[in-house]
């Protein structure tokens, strides 16, 4: 059975087309202000490197903060559900699943079976998201992979203690005038979404294995300091910021 | 899935609805023109035992939760309130109920008239909760310029000590607070007419317990939101004989239709409780769910505020409760001393006030009478009392197998709440659980 899985997401919407458990294709688009345009497009874009035709899409299947509000989706599912899947199915020994999207974060206990067991989600607060590395990095004047390498280049511990985003780029602004090294205030920021989240999936009794999804997980320094906080490895999975769009379509099948 | 696989029970409105409507209208009428009729207006709160204020006479007793929760849930009401109590400098954190009150005082706008906020005879309560709900009352009591008066029972909450003692201090400040009404208002306590009340008092509320506890049956033959509708007459009638007389027609119809097998929700496939009150702005929640097959079965404060129940922990069990009168070792209600001393030790021996401790294996206890699947837990803004030990209560549940979702909000703050964020939430976990929305799969 071939099925997309779309991943409406805050910032990116994400396309998978997969025929079974196997991909074909992988599609990525901003979502902008108009979503359901921007799906379209990531979905002809993945239909084309897929080399099949629209129709021989036989489910589609929408996910994310914006699955409602796409028409022509046959089903949806959450995106816990769709991470779970996801993950579970590239990782089966993965028992909880942290995704940091644009907008949101997430904390997922899955059992063997790759079903939910219990989540955490943040509420209404950006500051355990892709967000407020944007907006740090904006402070600071430099883009997020310029940010993520000074980060590991860090050598000083400069907390930031304000627990909302928008307190923070004040800290942040203070640190710059007390000629704090960038790259320590980078390192503060990565640490400072660390902690957020992991003190939020800590609500779940962390299992092993741990994987980092989303698009956040392709922040390296991110995935250095989550391992500090969480004290144990974390797996990243290859394309982490697709696995919610592949659960979505691998859940076409049930 | 067939239309008759989805519903799968039959149901039909509750034959006594009627009555019940236009016991609760009688009781919000009261409030708007029993003042004027020349009954005494009281302020206190939920908890009081204010049948006792039956002996001085006709009274309208406002408990100032349940019109905070009615302004609540009227956003266009509520937010001015709550904006108007923030302007004159209080926290927004401070109890959700509070704000709305005070807001509707200072406003001077009563919610059931939209005319002035009533102007109380006096104020008296028991200690509510931590929140300090008689703090609360001292703030109406220096602004409108009434007597007030509180029982300070603080001590029921320790474990352990010398009971007899603390029900013997409690009974005394009932005795006093007796003589200082009787100052206040001018008028001659009636014993009689207070131990009657009271009676009544005792009765309403193990009929409402017995009431919540029916809903253990399988179809559920309540939900949520009519409990919630027709709670009022428990809470604010509680002396009343109308209101035994509703409560019992009420009892006898839900023993009906669980032998009849009728359904509040006829689509019933998955049963969730709750602990604490709903976001009385959001409602809806429990509509919506419904389209999921989702029946909420009940709530544990109103199993325990306005009601009353008999948890026998040893066997992991809940009884209807049995009024004081009727339990071994308590004397029948003669005389004045009788009537306070009673109501010192039901307060004092009510589930109202068991330790936390206690309470967590109360919540098995239900959850299990209830025959649920789940409990929803309200990370509440709008109370912190309700809101500390939480995430406490939810590894707890959860080390007892028991599902649990939670959604942060406010039961009486509307702006606190993301309707969007919660009902999303609240499709993950049922997801999870395997529950998905009936109509799509119809």
């Amino acid at each position: 059975m071939i099925a997309a899985g779309v991943d409406m997401g805050a910032h990116s919407i994400k396309v998978v087309i997969a025929d079974g458990d196997k991909v074909l294709a992988r599609s990525i688009a901003p979502t902008g202000f108009e979503p359901v345009e921007a799906a379209e497009k990531a979905l002809a874009d993945a239909v084309n490197q897929a080399g099949i035709k629209r129709e021989d899409i036989q489910k589609i299947v929408a996910t994310g903060a914006g699955r409602k509000s796409l028409p022509f989706a046959d089903t949806s599912v959450t995106e816990v559900t769709a991470d779970a899947r996801g993950t579970t199915h590239l990782h089966p020994s993965v028992r909880t699943i942290i995704d940091i999207g644009a907008e949101e974060a997430r904390g997922i206990a899955a059992d063997e079976q790759g079903k939910v067991a219990d989540f955490a989600k943040n509420d209404k607060c950006a500051a355990g998201s892709g967000a407020f590395v944007e907006s740090m990095a904006r402070a600071l004047e430099i883009k997020v992979p310029e940010m993520i390498e000074l980060s590991l280049k860090s050598t000083k511990d400069a907390p930031i203690n304000a627990t909302c985003a928008v307190f923070a780029e004040s800290e942040v602004v203070s640190l710059i005038h007390s000629k704090i090294e960038k790259a320590d205030i980078a390192h503060a920021v990565h640490d400072a979404i660390a902690s957020r989240v992991s003190s939020m999936v800590r609500r779940l009794s962390i299992q092993n294995d741990v994987a980092l999804i989303g698009g956040v997980a392709n922040n390296a320094a991110i995935v250095d300091v989550m391992k500090k906080h969480l004290g144990t490895d974390i797996i990243v999975p290859e394309n982490a910021q697709y696995v919610s769009a592949l659960g979505a379509a691998l859940s076409a099948a049930a | 899935m067939t239309t008759t696989d989805v519903y799968k029970y039959k149901t039909k409105p509750l034959d006594c609805w009627q009555w019940g409507k236009e016991l609760r209208l009688e009781a919000y009428q009261e409030l708007v023109s029993g003042h004027e009729q020349g009954k005494l207006m009281i302020l206190g709160c939920a908890a009081t035992p204010y049948g006792i204020l039956a002996g001085l006479g006709d009274f309208v007793f406002l408990a100032g939760e349940p019109y905070g929760a009615s302004v609540a849930a009227d956003p266009p009401f509520s937010i001015p309130c709550m904006e108007t109590f923030e302007a004159k400098g209080y926290s927004r954190d401070m109890c959700g109920y509070m704000r709305n009150f005070l807001g509707s005082m200072y406003l001077d706008k009563y919610y059931f008239t939209g005319g002035s906020f009533p102007k109380f005879d006096f104020a008296w309560s028991v200690r509510h909760c931590p929140a300090g709900h008689p703090k609360w009352h001292e703030i109406v009591s220096d602004y409108q310029g009434i007597p007030m008066n509180y029982i300070d029972d603080e001590s029921m909450l320790a474990e352990g000590g010398d009971h007899q003692h603390r029900i013997d201090y409690i009974a005394g400040q009932y005795l006093d607070t007796i003589e200082w009404m009787e100052k206040v208002t001018g008028r001659k306590y009636d014993d009689e007419k207070g131990i009657q009340a009271m009676r009544n008092y005792f009765r309403n509320e193990a009929l409402w317990g017995e009431i919540c506890l029916l809903n253990g049956a399988i179809p559920a033959p309540l939900d949520i939101k009519s409990m919630f509708a027709l709670m009022p007459i428990s809470m604010l009638r509680r002396h009343e004989e109308v209101a035994t007389q509703f409560l019992t027609t009420l009892r006898d119809e839900m023993k009906d239709r669980i032998a009849s097998g009728i359904a509040a929700v006829p689509t019933e496939r998955y049963r969730m409780c709750m602990l604490t009150p709903p976001p009385w702005s959001f409602l809806k929640v429990f509509r919506y769910l419904e389209n999921f097959g989702v029946v909420f079965v009940g709530t544990y404060v109103y199993l325990i505020n306005s009601g009353e129940v008999k948890f026998l922990y040893e066997e992991d069990k809940v009884v209807p409760a049995t009024v004081p009168e009727e339990r071994s070792g308590w004397p029948e209600m003669k005389t004045r001393e009788d009537l306070c001393r009673t109501i010192a030790r039901w307060r004092y021996e009510h589930p109202f006030q068991s330790h936390l401790d206690t309470r967590k294996k109360e919540y098995i206890i239900m959850y299990n009478h209830w025959k649920a699947n789940a409990y929803l837990l309200l990370l509440n803004r709008g109370c912190v009392p309700m809101t500390t030990n939480m995430y406490d209560f939810q590894r707890d549940m959860q080390a007892h197998g028991i599902p649990v979702s939670m959604f942060e909000g406010n039961f009486a703050d509307c702006r606190d709440i993301d309707e969007t964020g919660v009902l999303d939430r609240l499709e993950a976990f049922l997801e999870g659980q395997g529950i998905t929305k009936l109509v799509e799969t119809v």
